[in-house]
């Protein structure tokens, strides 16, 4: 069961979703220990495998530390749904084979607590607690490439 | 059509005769610099990937910076993770403790950075030598880690946003003021995606240095990069600073080439800014903030940790004392000498300011000035983020360099044109 995380909030920044004083480390799974810390200490012990976070505008934005992709994928958050996010978290998610869903309807459709359930092919965020669809364009082919390469390194050495 | 500078930069970068806003390309990358927090993740994945090479040893320069010199045993090891690499691999421009600075201030100081070429770097602050009529832009550690074996990058041809610099900056107003008034009317997210080109006749009167600023922040409004085309000032500069490699060519937006938007501002009119927390968007001109107290004072960082930057804090504060905690960071050990051979090292001492070694410390509350619960800090860096300087019940409020100086005498936010 995929659970909602919702912050209706724009600009989530980077050092919200993990702060710099953590960041003399790049291990995983202590990233993912204050992952959204300073945006909500309660995060971590509230989330669970495959669940979603839901926010506003212009997600991820500030510095260019993967260690925010890094802190979410090891919380074990299976993706992120904004109505936008910042270039380089955006750019940080492809190269990392993390998934990233744009929409602009996602906020207003689905409530903190709400059960959803992802179809990526063909482009569906199906909210199981209300029974409404929200569709979503897929992202451009040479992102998919990448993520079904498992990342750029991958998709860099498969063309080696 | 014509094309942008970037377009052409990057068009030149991609072998190809022209480009648009929105093609994706690959690109040939002329330099990589590399820190301690987001390069030992990328040599990480390297050998990990089992490709850990370096696609040319002169065109990467790295330099510890955000947690130097080491904060704590965990910053040991990454710095420990970094100089092993770079000595494996046998970097040619390695500045390690007492040589290493604020990456930012560095590069350009040491002569890495040219026009025409394309500059990636782990570090969103990359965009900052887009001052010298390059491309630059920030990327993350799987990024640097392709750029570091391959030389080559895929981008998106940005579309450009022209900001037209008129008029001419007041006595106490300054760079700083310019770009958070840019940022306080376009938002954080004004220039997503997309290239900042500043032009005007303001940006005349604007030393390298002060360029340097603005371009810095771009990223606060969320631009890939920041650009200002090539003058006697540019010139001037690279004269000084390039050594080993000093020939580069020069490009210039077309008059025909195509923005997504062209923005006008009266400098003139700009009053010293202070951005209230928590988005550097926040900006507001001084007097509707002035009298706000303060417990720190922060001088230094990518933004203004700067020669130019210590000296009018130097100015304002000679004969004076400061009110709160004051911390003077020279950005590297350049300029760390500079202001101690021109003795503004006596001045800061004399009004009771502390002065740190050359790093990002306490910018992105690392170390080196933290702030506890409930604390105020007027700072010349660029990000007052929830919990950005240390607590995340901590303030942080962006000026210039003069403004933190005013404010530092005073206790409280201060208009720097009293003292000026």
């Amino acid at each position: 069961m995929a659970k909602a995380h919702v912050y209706n909030r724009d600009h989530i920044n980077t050092d919200e979703i993990i702060p710099a004083r953590y960041l003399n480390t790049d291990d995983e799974a202590e990233l993912a220990r204050h992952c959204l810390e300073d945006l909500d200490k309660d995060f971590i012990s509230k989330v669970s495998e495959g669940d979603v976070i839901v926010a506003g505008e212009d997600f991820g934005c500030g510095s260019s530390r993967e260690h925010a992709v890094w802190a979410i994928r090891g919380a074990k958050v299976q993706t992120v749904i904004a109505k936008s996010f910042a270039r380089i978290f955006y750019r940080n998610a492809i190269n990392c084979g993390f998934y990233l869903i744009e929409s602009a309807e996602a906020l207003e459709k689905i409530k903190d607590g709400d059960e959803v359930e992802i179809n990526y092919k063909a482009g569906v965020i199906r909210n199981k607690t209300t029974g409404i669809d929200i569709n979503f364009k897929a992202l451009p082919d040479f992102a998919l490439e990448i993520i079904e390469d498992g990342g750029l390194l991958e998709h860099i050495v498969k063309g080696m | 059509m014509g094309m942008t500078i970037t377009e052409k930069i990057l068009a030149k970068a991609a072998g190809r005769e022209s480009v648009k806003a929105g093609e994706l390309v690959d690109a040939d990358i002329d330099v990589v610099m590399c820190h301690d927090v987001t390069t030992p993740p990328a040599i990480s994945m390297l050998v990990e990937k089992r490709i850990d090479k370096v696609f040319d040893r002169e065109k990467i320069i790295v330099t510890p910076d955000h947690f130097q010199p080491a904060k704590d045993i965990k910053s040991a090891e990454l710095h420990k993770r970094l100089d092993e690499w770079a000595k494996r691999h046998e970097i040619k421009y390695y500045y390690k403790l007492g040589r290493a600075g604020v990456c930012h201030a560095l590069l350009p100081e040491q002569g890495h950075i040219r026009p025409g070429e394309v500059i990636v770097g782990g570090d969103s602050h990359t965009c900052t030598y887009g001052a010298f009529a390059a491309f630059s832009t920030g990327i993350g550690s799987t990024d640097l880690a392709a750029a570091i074996a391959t030389g080559k990058l895929w981008f998106k041809i940005p579309a450009s946003i022209k900001l037209v610099l008129n008029g001419s900056l007041g006595p106490g107003v300054y760079s700083k003021d310019v770009i958070l008034a840019i940022i306080a009317r376009i938002g954080t997210d004004g220039a997503l995606y997309q290239a900042m080109e500043f032009v005007g006749p303001a940006l005349g009167e604007m030393s390298a240095e002060a360029r340097m600023t603005m371009t810095n922040m771009t990223i606060e409004a969320g631009a890939k990069n920041g650009i200002i085309g090539f003058d006697d000032v540019t010139k001037q500069y690279l004269d000084e600073h390039l050594t080993d490699k000093k020939d580069y060519t020069v490009y210039k937006s077309d008059s025909d080439a195509e923005y997504a938007a062209v923005e006008q501002f009266d400098c003139s009119a700009i009053e010293p800014m202070v951005a209230l927390p928590h988005l550097p968007s926040g900006g507001v001109p001084i007097s509707e903030c002035a009298g706000k107290e303060m417990d720190q004072a922060y001088i230094g960082s990518c933004t203004n940790g700067r020669i130019e930057d210590l000296r009018i804090a130097a100015k304002i504060l000679e004969g004076k004392e400061v009110a709160i905690r004051t911390l003077i960071v020279p950005a590297t050990p350049t300029i760390w000498k500079q202001a101690k051979d021109e003795s503004l090292f006596d001045i800061f001492y004399a009004a009771g300011c502390v002065i740190a070694a050359p790093t990002c410390g306490a910018c992105l509350g690392g170390f080196m000035g933290v702030l506890a619960a409930g604390e105020k800090c007027i700072s010349t860096t660029n990000r007052n983020f929830v919990g950005r300087m240390g607590h995340p019940k901590s303030e942080v409020y962006l000026a210039s360099p003069a403004t933190a100086t005013a404010s530092a005498i005073e206790g409280k936010l201060t208009d720097p044109r009293k003292y000026v």
